[in-house]
């Protein structure tokens, strides 16, 4: 289904731009018409995504009749003037008084710019640069005194502001006020000296900071990341998709000599727009880090006559010591975390099923149920754009969007930026509702405009239910109900979300927190679902898996989910483990799972960097990180987002050809056989080949809500999230990124802070914490904490999720 | 008023500004005061604005706009809520009469807020006074606290059922604020810039609602419109400039003051009511409103003083803020210290007033000097030219005024200082203060 209204739909006007009569949809401005005829009008302050200001003042043209057969006497700004039936514009192309106003404007700008070019690194992809060389004068007749600034200033750790380079056209204040919401940057003073600041006790700390250093049409803001690091004309530009959440943004990876310099935001109107999230633009200095493995390595293994360390070993002996300890080790399951792509994920569940001949696989790498299994195999997977999936664009047009189990600005960026462009009043049809079913209002939901739901950790099944019997919510067929990841562990919540939404015919999105996630979903790493939506369960959909997979029959028996392996590995009921991706601390019970790497016999580790896991394990394969290879993401919305590898190195391999090696090894001992594939290119043709299942979909096995009021107990519910900007490993690397993140604080009613406040020490069945506090709107009974961003997070060190944790005054340390 | 006939002048506004403690409810009550309010509740609102219409007022800050027309660009069927805005930020150089007006007789004004509120379906009412006048600001908000008092302001007022509440409010010291959409920020609390048009203040002004934004003396017009008449009101200036306005004359003449006087006055009239230039000293240019307008000169004595008369002379009536300049005065330092003070008050959105104003004073300084060439008095023309109606609001147009009208009837003065190495005037000439024997 398009969101974009039909081309015919649109209302037209007919303008003649330059002698050339051209069509262009009413309310168009003149700027964007006359692109439509190949002209480019110089311009700074104008951004397409940000509400005309007309500063700069660089665009003006000269519009002899207006549409009413009377001209302006004056050259206008065409930034801001939308184009009239009949209008004639004459640009710097026709008009010698345009052309001299725009040289006028070029020569004023330049006057108090530094044109230290040679130094700068806007230098050679400069708008200044550019249009001051193709609507400039050669010569300046300035030889005066330029106004200068002692350099930079810090106006977060950071983005970095050179004033005197600056041409004040607020692109940076505006984006920041109008679409990220963070008006932590404001214009202050006046004049020639007017400058972008802060107040000083409030650095720019934004999720989207770095968004405006890429919409500096000069280079007055730099990042401390990239500042003096390259040049543009140095550059090897490769695009992308972000790995660092579900939500597919298009990015350009700049890299020099085989190393990546920068990232910024790629243009994607479907997607995200022109924006990204500071992790996907700073997040990419993990894959250098000095614990980057970048070869193969085997255990000596002391019962074989080793010192039981760890030893480099060519590719070829570790698929070969692989495939023989996982033979050995009788049964063997796979357990996969997020940064997985979907040809990664194929094949991890191909070879779970034709390899190691188990279901015994899951990708959930954090607190997961068997009714979120349910739930994605009967919801989920197989709906896309143009397939029954929510899209970006349909959260613009629906009326109301309902958030449970999801904070979007931490866990889904754009998801944040395309909710608060669709709530913003004023917009036809009146703007999107948002309503959170949350534990406290949160500033992302202050900046979508929305409306709480307050909502105590596992009251959201009942909250959700409530939502249909209050007429003052209207859901209906024009609403979206968006669930996160975080809703598996209250029962009932996914089986009430699909129940609303079949109810009042509201449409239903589930969104992951991890890249790979989805991915993971389409392609079966899961113990009931095969690649394609086939159901394991369903006799028809083995046989068809198995025929396009060339094998006899598949694992008939659905498998164990990723709790249930770790418990059947600590019980010896499992030998085995291939693992990649998973962090401990990440999962449900991260004591449990380190004692299932500890008590499985023998353990094939795939990863990126040097973790706990691959120091317990048997045979460890250097996995390559995105940048080193091509692959696919799944967005949220299902929609698939394939990008290049950026570079070609030798050091690590995508997993599914490590898999693919391993399987080769298996194979020739009689266990399955070759996967078929050994490249992405292979893997993506047998993925298409095999296609999605039509047969029967599976059902969802609805769980009844859960009593909010069961459970209750001694202290307080505990909610947690992740945050954005946190100590995931995958935003190592960058100190300045890393200081630009929210001071990590737990939230407490008013009433329970002020009694225990300032610090609170939280004790769970895991452990105790000493935490900075901060009173919010929280109900009395509940506590919120980041997960992970202190210690090893609130899964190793407090409590597991909507579990009790007991609040004391803490000391402060 | 020795010498020259004073029955041309026609004192409206400055009628009670010689009275006992004018600026008393007392005072202005005992002559009239608050009386046209009654006129205007016994009209319709609609009569009120053609009442304004009909007598052919037009803007008193500057730009001649008619009063009344602007009043009946608000849109009735909003239903915000209306405003009326006074625009009392009077900063432009020269121009000094709606900070005496309040001084001498804040009542008047308020009396007009009251009609004209009243006229446009507005509850409230705001006054934005120029931050640096802080006795002004006082005396006004004394005037709104006996007014309150006296039940000229708040709710059912004089007993007609209609409310209106007044506030006063200071600026922060910012010429800018004088451009009523940068007003309108700065009543919003948020920095003095101009706002991009449209939507026009009328449609979407303060906090977004329909306002109207008068100056002063538009404002303290009213009471006398309805309490004697349009038709009183339109027999005094000329066909299209109707009515009186208050003359500024400073500067270099005998009485300087306040003349108030129909429009169409000439500056001759007015400098021999203020008993002539400064003694010995021959007319040499003057502002006709202010240092926005471009500069005229002796040949101008007998421009009809109305918005039609000046414009066709080549300049802009503007606040009849008359700078008079006699010989002693260089005309490039005048212009300096004018460009300066532009330079000091953009307001840095746009690029041709915030870097032009710069420049203009860089080359100008140099030219002071006697540094540059006569190729100097060409750039400052083109800059000027590339300023004027390419900035974002009037600010930077009022800056290339001086310039332009020095040079097109000084450039030979300009050229005497490159060729006498520096400034062939002596500064201390120009002072009123000048010891005997300076000589120009």
């Amino acid at each position: 289904m398009s969101t974009t209204p039909e081309k015919a739909g649109v209302d037209t006007v007919s303008v003649t731009i330059d002698g050339i009569q051209v069509d262009v949809p009413k309310g168009t401005l003149v700027i964007r018409a006359a692109e439509q005829i190949g002209v480019q009008i110089p311009r700074f302050c104008d951004h397409p995504l940000l509400a005309p200001v007309g500063a700069c003042r660089q665009c003006l043209v000269d519009i002899p009749d207006a549409g009413n057969g009377r001209g302006f006497p004056k050259p206008q700004a065409s930034c801001t003037i939308p184009v009239a039936e009949g209008m004639v514009v004459n640009t710097q192309a026709t008009s010698p008084v345009a052309d001299k106003a725009q040289q006028g404007i070029m020569e004023f700008l330049l006057v108090n710019h530094p044109l230290d070019c040679p130094v700068c690194d806007k230098g050679g992809e400069c708008p200044l640069q550019n249009q001051a060389m193709s609507n400039g004068r050669g010569e300046t007749r300035f030889t005066g005194v330029k106004r200068t600034y002692p350099k930079p200033i810090n106006i977060s750790a950071q983005v970095l502001l050179d004033r005197e380079r600056c041409i004040l056209c607020a692109r940076c204040t505006r984006f920041s006020q109008e679409i990220a919401g963070d008006p932590f940057i404001e214009l202050i003073e006046r004049g020639a000296l007017q400058q972008v600041g802060i107040y000083e006790r409030e650095p720019f700390e934004s999720y989207f900071s770095g968004n405006t250093i890429q919409i500096c049409p000069v280079g007055a803001l730099t990042s401390a990341d990239y500042r003096f690091r390259s040049r543009p004309f140095d550059l090897v530009s490769t695009p992308s998709v972000a790995e660092h959440d579900a939500c597919g943004s298009a990015i350009r990876v700049d890299h020099r000599r085989g190393r990546v310099m920068r990232r910024l935001a790629g243009n994607d109107p479907e997607v995200n727009e022109e924006w990204i999230t500071d992790k996907d633009r700073f997040g990419f200095h993990y894959a250098t880090e000095p614990d980057r493995l970048t070869y193969p390595q085997v255990r000596d293994r002391v019962e074989d006559g080793g010192d039981g360390s760890l030893r480099p070993a060519s590719w070829t002996e570790a698929f070969a010591v692989a495939a023989r300890g996982l033979r050995a080790a009788g049964s063997a399951a796979v357990l996969t975390g997020g940064r997985v792509t979907a040809e990664d994920a194929y094949a991890y569940s191909k070879f779970a099923r034709v390899s190691l001949g188990t279901n015994d696989i899951d990708f959930r790498a954090r607190p997961l149920s068997a009714e979120e299994a349910s739930f994605l195999a009967a919801e989920v997977v197989l709906r896309g754009p143009g397939n029954g999936g929510v899209t970006y664009g349909d959260l613009e047009a629906a009326k109301t969007v309902v958030l449970a189990g999801l904070e979007p600005e931490d866990e889904a960026g754009m998801i944040f930026l395309r909710l608060r462009k669709a709530s913003k009043p004023g917009r036809p049809g009146g703007g999107t509702r948002v309503v959170a079913i949350a534990p406290y209002a949160t500033r992302s939901l202050t900046k979508m405009r929305g409306q709480l739901l307050r909502t105590a950790p596992g009251g959201e099944a009942a909250a959700l239910e409530s939502l249909s019997s209050h007429a003052e919510f209207g859901i209906d067929s024009t609403t979206v109900i968006l669930v996160g990841e975080r809703l598996a562990t209250v029962p009932g919540a996914l089986s009430a979300a699909a129940g609303l939404a079949a109810r009042t015919g509201a449409r239903l999105a589930w969104v992951p927190r991890r890249a790979g996630d989805r991915g993971a979903v389409e392609s079966g790493c899961l113990p009931g679902l095969l690649p394609g939506g086939r159901p394991v369960a369903d006799p028809a959909a083995r046989v068809d898996a198995a025929t396009t997979w060339g094998v006899d029959s598949l694992p008939e028996t659905p498998g164990r989910d990723a709790d249930a392996i770790v418990a059947a590995l600590r019980a010896g009921e499992i030998g085995g483990l291939v693992i990649g991706g998973v962090d401990p601390d990440d999962t449900s019970d991260p004591a449990a799972t380190r004692a299932a790497v500890e008590a499985a016999s023998f353990v094939v580790a795939l990863e990126v960097r040097e973790t706990e896991v691959t120091r317990a394990a048997d045979v460890v394969f250097p996995a390559a990180p995105v940048a080193d290879r091509a692959g696919t993401f799944v967005t949220w919305e299902g929609r698939p987002r394939p990008f290049p590898a950026v570079f070609s190195r030798p050091t690590s391999l995508p997993d599914l050809r490590i898999l693919a090696g391993i399987a080769e090894e298996l194979g020739a001992m009689g266990a399955g056989h070759e996967l078929g594939f050994r490249t992405v290119e292979e893997a993506r043709a047998q993925m298409e080949e095999m296609g999605p299942w039509d047969g029967q979909r599976a059902t969802l096995d609805a769980v009844p809500a859960s009593d909010p009021t069961a459970g209750a107990g001694a202290g307080l519910a505990l909610a947690t999230w992740k945050l954005l900007i946190d100590n995931g490993v995958m935003q190592d690397g960058d100190k300045a990124y890393r200081a630009t993140g929210r001071k990590p604080v737990a939230r407490l009613g008013r009433a329970t802070y002020d009694a225990v406040g300032p610090t609170v020490t939280l004790t769970g069945d895991r452990g105790s914490v000493t935490v900075p506090a901060e009173p919010a709107d929280l109900d009395d009974g509940v506590v919120w904490v980041p997960a992970n961003s202190f210690g090893n997070g609130v899964l190793a060190d407090l409590a597991s999720p909507g579990s009790r944790v007991t609040v004391a005054k803490g000391t402060d340390a | 008023m020795s010498g020259a006939a004073t029955d041309v002048l026609t004192p409206v506004l400055t009628d009670n500004w010689d009275q006992e403690r004018s600026w008393t409810l007392a005072a202005y009550e005992s002559r009239g005061g608050y009386r046209a309010v009654d006129t205007a509740f016994a009209m319709a609102p609609d009569a009120v604005i053609d009442a304004v219409k009909e007598s052919g007022l037009r803007g008193r800050g500057g730009a001649g706009f008619p009063t009344g027309m602007k009043w009946g660009f608000i849109p009735q069927d909003n239903p915000r809520p209306k405003y009326l805005v006074v625009n009392a930020d009077e900063s432009e150089p020269g121009t000094c009469k709606d900070i005496p007006l309040m001084m001498a007789s804040p009542h008047t004004l308020l009396e007009g807020v009251i009609i004209s509120s009243y006229a446009i379906r507005a509850n409230k009412a705001f006054i934005y006074i120029r931050g640096e006048v802080l006795h002004v600001i006082r005396r006004v908000q004394r005037a709104v606290q006996e007014a309150y008092a006296a039940g000229h302001l708040g709710s059912n007022i004089h007993g007609s059922g209609y409310d209106l509440d007044v506030v006063v409010h200071a600026g922060a010291g910012a010429y800018i604020c004088g451009e009523e959409t940068a007003l309108l920020e700065g009543l919003e609390g948020r920095r003095g810039q101009p706002r991009l048009r449209p939507p026009f203040p009328a449609v979407a002004g303060l906090y977004a609602s329909p306002t109207v934004i008068n100056n002063v003396e538009s404002i303290a017009s009213v009471p006398s419109i309805i309490g004697r008449g349009h038709a009183w009101f339109a027999s005094m200036g000329t066909e299209k400039s109707k009515g009186v306005g208050i003359f500024s004359l400073s500067g270099h003449v005998q009485r300087p003051g306040q003349y108030e006087a129909p429009l169409g006055i000439t500056l001759r009239t007015l400098i021999d009511l203020a008993g002539g230039v400064r003694e010995g000293h021959e007319l040499k240019f003057w502002t006709p409103g202010g240092s926005s307008t471009p500069l005229l000169t002796g040949e101008h004595l007998d421009v009809p003083l109305d918005f039609e008369g000046v414009g066709s002379a080549g300049s802009m009536l503007g606040t009849r803020a008359l700078q008079i300049f006699d010989d002693s005065v260089c005309v490039v330092r005048a212009v300096l210290r004018w460009s300066e003070f532009y330079k000091h008050e953009s307001c840095g959105k746009c690029t041709p007033c915030r870097e032009g104003t710069w420049w203009l004073v860089q080359v100008l300084t140099a030219l002071e000097k006697g540094d540059g060439t006569e190729a100097d008095l060409d750039l400052l023309l083109d800059q000027c030219d590339n300023i004027l109606g390419r900035s974002f609001c009037a600010l930077a147009d009022g800056a290339t005024s001086p310039i332009v009208s020095s040079i097109q009837f000084f450039r030979d003065e300009y050229v005497a200082h490159l060729t006498h190495g520096g400034c062939p005037f002596d500064p201390a000439a120009a002072t009123l203060f000048a010891p005997a024997g300076a000589t120009a």
